[in-house]
């Protein structure tokens, strides 16, 4: 963990809803699956963002408008420095990715499978992506997982764009032996049921410190309780409790 | 050359910083980013007889200069505490650490601490009757004046060592269950613990936290804190530890004047891991700034 200071190369609206935060900073400390803690002018708890892509120095953040504080952010310009809490969490485990992973992503829960796609390509894999969106006006990276040579699905739930429904009805669609997943709860609910084989989840909750100290965000396992921000945020399949 | 140096209970301290439980955890989260031992010690995660998973989520809501915790005393219990926390803290810290504990009955508090006291490692124990997150226990204690003495006293009688009672403000009269305390044995009074609060969520129209309501901190509390530490230093002869919003430097000067020996930092920890030494950094520029050789000398001084 490291408390840095982070300068906006750029920030824009790419979806509904919807912003790309590109940062200038020490990106040394993070790694893929993990998320970062952010100062917000005017607000007293940080905001917790998961990392999309840390390429040398640039990091880059997507994150959804979806209160006052990312109301802010979606506001803040090129050049403005953010105070920025780095290596949070434990991150993805590549090294149990099988010979075909499978990669999917819920709304919000997009943005980390966009590193974990590029860093398994860099393995030699060829990940399969299931995106899933409310609307086709929400859909983002389809063509930025594409470059990458991932096999990419997307699904939303109205039937505006690609496969009608949710990311479940676009399993049949994919021959996998290992995945990884993010997004809101009842998503990944639904991948744990629908799923055939083991893989890892990336959970989100309201958190206080985001590195462990205040135990505002843990939860039950079988393996005992876990801290979402610093135990997690990916859990294994075999590990959680509904 | 100022002077930082402070004692509680006897026991000298560098400085007067404490971390406050609940936001340290055991120091070993904060040991990965500097050494604690600059601190003058840290008040652990409350420790109860038996392991708890504590509520719900969400337990944190946050509000203007502050937040809301209901996390609900989450330890794993006392002899797992010894067995793999202790060790942990003690690879990081080699001060006397302060052993906050909980329960929610008498013979709960007796059993941990009873538990703890042969731990060389614990200076003192800082005694939670104000936790507002646990129904039938915690705070039940900490707003009566006769249950406060009935739980310091019981306590008293199963160890040696310092025992500081920390009180709720989320009572009427602070300073009647201060003395009470303090006729009962206690050895220090530590306040303030959270202010119990509320927020409420527009677009599910329901409360924020699962349990509805929790405890209040942060740096919109530090004026209930500062007028309580003053009240109490008039009505008792024991040590205070002061805290509640401590954010800065200036804030432990307040503090140290409203009549705290020692200060503890809670919910600045959160918001930034490096708070406390950046707080002790700060202070000898601070205190030259109001001509302050040594730090003993203005406890108490607004009185």
């Amino acid at each position: 963990m490291k408390d840095l200071i982070f300068n906006i190369k750029s920030n824009k609206q790419i979806a509904k809803n919807t912003y790309e935060m590109v940062l200038i900073g020490d990106c040394g400390d993070i790694k893929c699956g993990q998320f970062v803690n952010l100062k917000i002018e005017g607000f007293y708890l940080r905001r917790p963002i998961s990392v999309c892509c840390v390429e040398g120095n640039e990091l880059t953040l997507i994150y959804k408008v979806v209160g006052q504080g990312t109301e802010v952010m979606a506001q803040m310009t090129v050049g403005q420095s953010v105070l920025t809490l780095t290596g949070l969490g434990n991150g993805y485990d590549l090294t149990k990715c099988g010979e075909k992973p499978l990669l999917v992503g819920g709304g919000a829960g997009v943005p980390p499978m966009y590193q974990l796609c590029r860093e398994l390509v860099y393995l030699g894999k060829t990940p399969s992506v299931i995106l899933g969106f409310n609307s086709k006006d929400e859909v983002f990276y389809e063509d930025e997982f594409k470059a990458l040579g991932a096999n990419v699905i997307v699904a939303t739930a109205d039937g505006s764009y690609g496969v009608k429904g949710f990311v479940t009805d676009a399993f049949d669609m994919v021959d996998y032996t290992y995945f990884y997943t993010c997004g809101p709860e009842p998503m990944l609910k639904a991948v744990y049921n629908k799923s055939v084989s083991s893989g890892q989840f990336s959970f989100e909750e309201r958190m206080g410190c985001g590195f462990g100290a205040c135990m505002g965000c843990s939860c039950k396992t079988k393996y005992g309780n876990k801290r979402i921000c610093k135990d997690g945020p990916v859990l294994e399949k075999e590990e959680i409790i509904w | 050359m100022v002077s930082l140096k402070t004692s509680l209970c006897g026991i000298e301290l560098d400085n007067p910083l404490i971390p406050a439980s609940g936001t340290f955890g055991f120091g070993y989260e904060f040991a990965e980013i500097y050494d604690i031992n600059m601190l003058g010690s840290f008040s652990f995660k409350g420790t109860t007889k038996d392991a708890r998973f504590g509520n719900p989520t969400p337990r944190i809501a946050e509000c203007k200069n502050g937040l809301i915790n209901s996390v609900g005393l989450q330890n794993p219990g006392v002899h797992k505490v010894i067995e793999n926390e202790l060790p942990k803290l003690k690879s990081c810290f080699h001060k006397p650490v302060m052993a906050n504990v909980s329960g929610f009955s008498v013979d709960d508090y007796v059993y941990t601490v009873k538990m703890l006291d042969s731990e060389p490692q614990i200076g003192w124990f800082e005694v939670n009757v104000s936790c507002p997150n646990v129904h039938g226990g915690g705070m039940s204690f900490g707003t009566s004046p006769e249950a406060a003495a009935q739980v310091t006293r019981a306590v008293k009688a199963v160890t040696s060592k310092p025992v500081i009672v920390k009180l709720s403000p989320n009572v009427t009269d602070i300073v009647a269950i201060a003395k009470a305390c303090e006729d009962a044995g206690a050895d220090g009074i530590s306040l303030i613990n959270t202010l119990l609060g509320m927020r409420i969520d527009l677009k599910s129209k329901k409360p924020v936290i699962a349990n509805k309501m929790g405890g209040f901190s942060g740096p919109a509390i530090k004026p209930v804190a500062v007028r309580m530490v003053y009240q109490v230093y008039d009505a008792v002869k024991i040590p205070i530890v002061g805290g509640g919003g401590v954010e800065s430097a200036e804030d432990v000067i307040e503090m140290m004047l409203a009549g705290a020996s020692a200060v503890q930092v809670g919910a600045a920890n959160l918001v930034d891991p490096m708070a406390c030494p950046k707080i002790i950094e700060a202070l000898p520029g601070v205190m030259e700034k109001y001509g302050i050789k040594d730090l003993k000398d203005i406890i108490g001084g607004a009185h």
